[in-house]
């Protein structure tokens, strides 16, 4: 483990955790920002350059930008009377830390089978666009499809409607 | 040349992939507000990229390309989701003037 990976892993870690645990939405969604570039900076160190990019440009660049339009369209930035955590919090936090042991007890029991160490993988964009449109044409055109729709569904969806409930 | 990514173990970034997961999953079930749980499901979405970019780093094969292909189309559809969920949630917002999730207790808009 190299001094690099243990800071991007707690830059995402951290971010997460602050964008978790913070009261203010707002500081919520700067910390996603901030874990959301922690991933891609992992992504980075593992030689997926083109990954890395593709998640600081659609992660950072719209997915961070629409949650803070969300936040302030709904004036999320008031702070809630009776906190920000549910009644049920500690049920969730105790599924939570099973879920991790579980992960965590896999992924230590399965050190020995799965290879730690492997030669950099060269791989060029120009071999990713040829697999883009050549073996994966297919799921292409389907995602193509669903950001079509998705876009439109999401404007119909949060369109203003012409009467008002009382 | 040795690359930095050589000497960090593939347990590494899975270990950290399964305590980002645990994270959202906690931050989707512990808070009150919708956006928080979307942001929450985009942790968990984020995770699960990082796992199927570290075994296309540490597999086999990694000219095949598979791993990384399917990160990048997770990454488009979670960008989808993300747009259709807070637009629900601007929708929700609109009809009942809160996006506290424990409030939102009834079907009829």
């Amino acid at each position: 483990m190299t001094p690099v990976f243990y800071l991007l892993a707690a830059l995402a870690l951290g971010g997460g955790l602050a964008a978790v645990l913070l009261k203010h939405l707002v500081h919520c969604a700067l910390a996603t920002t901030v874990a959301f570039a922690g991933l891609a900076l992992l992504f980075l160190q593992l030689d997926a350059q083109f990954a890395g990019f593709a998640q600081i440009l659609v992660y950072i660049g719209a997915v961070a930008i629409l949650i803070v339009f969300a936040i302030l369209l709904t004036r999320g930035s008031d702070l809630p009377k009776d906190g920000v955590f549910s009644r049920s919090w500690f049920i969730g936090l105790v599924i939570a830390a099973g879920v991790f042991a579980v992960l965590a007890w896999a992924v230590l029991e399965s050190v020995r089978a799965v290879p730690q160490q492997m030669a950099v993988p060269v791989v060029s964009v120009h071999d990713i666009g040829n697999a883009l449109v050549g073996r994966y044409v297919l799921p292409l055109e389907i995602v193509a499809l669903l950001l079509t729709a998705a876009t439109i569904g999401a404007v119909i969806v949060a369109m203003h409607e012409k009467e008002r409930r009382p | 040349m040795m690359s930095m990514g050589m000497t960090t173990p593939l347990a590494g970034y899975l270990l950290v992939a399964a305590m980002l997961f645990a994270i959202g999953l906690a931050g989707a079930l512990v808070r009150r507000n919708a956006i928080l749980v979307l942001i929450g499901i985009e942790l968990m979405l984020n995770a699960a990229n990082l796992n199927l970019i570290a075994f296309w780093r540490y597999g086999p094969h990694p000219e095949a390309l598979t791993g990384m292909m399917i990160a990048i189309f997770s990454i488009a559809v979670a960008a989808a989701e993300a747009a259709v969920g807070l637009g629900l949630v601007i929708a929700i917002h609109r009809h009942t003037d809160t996006t506290e999730l424990d409030k939102i207790n009834r079907m009829k808009g």
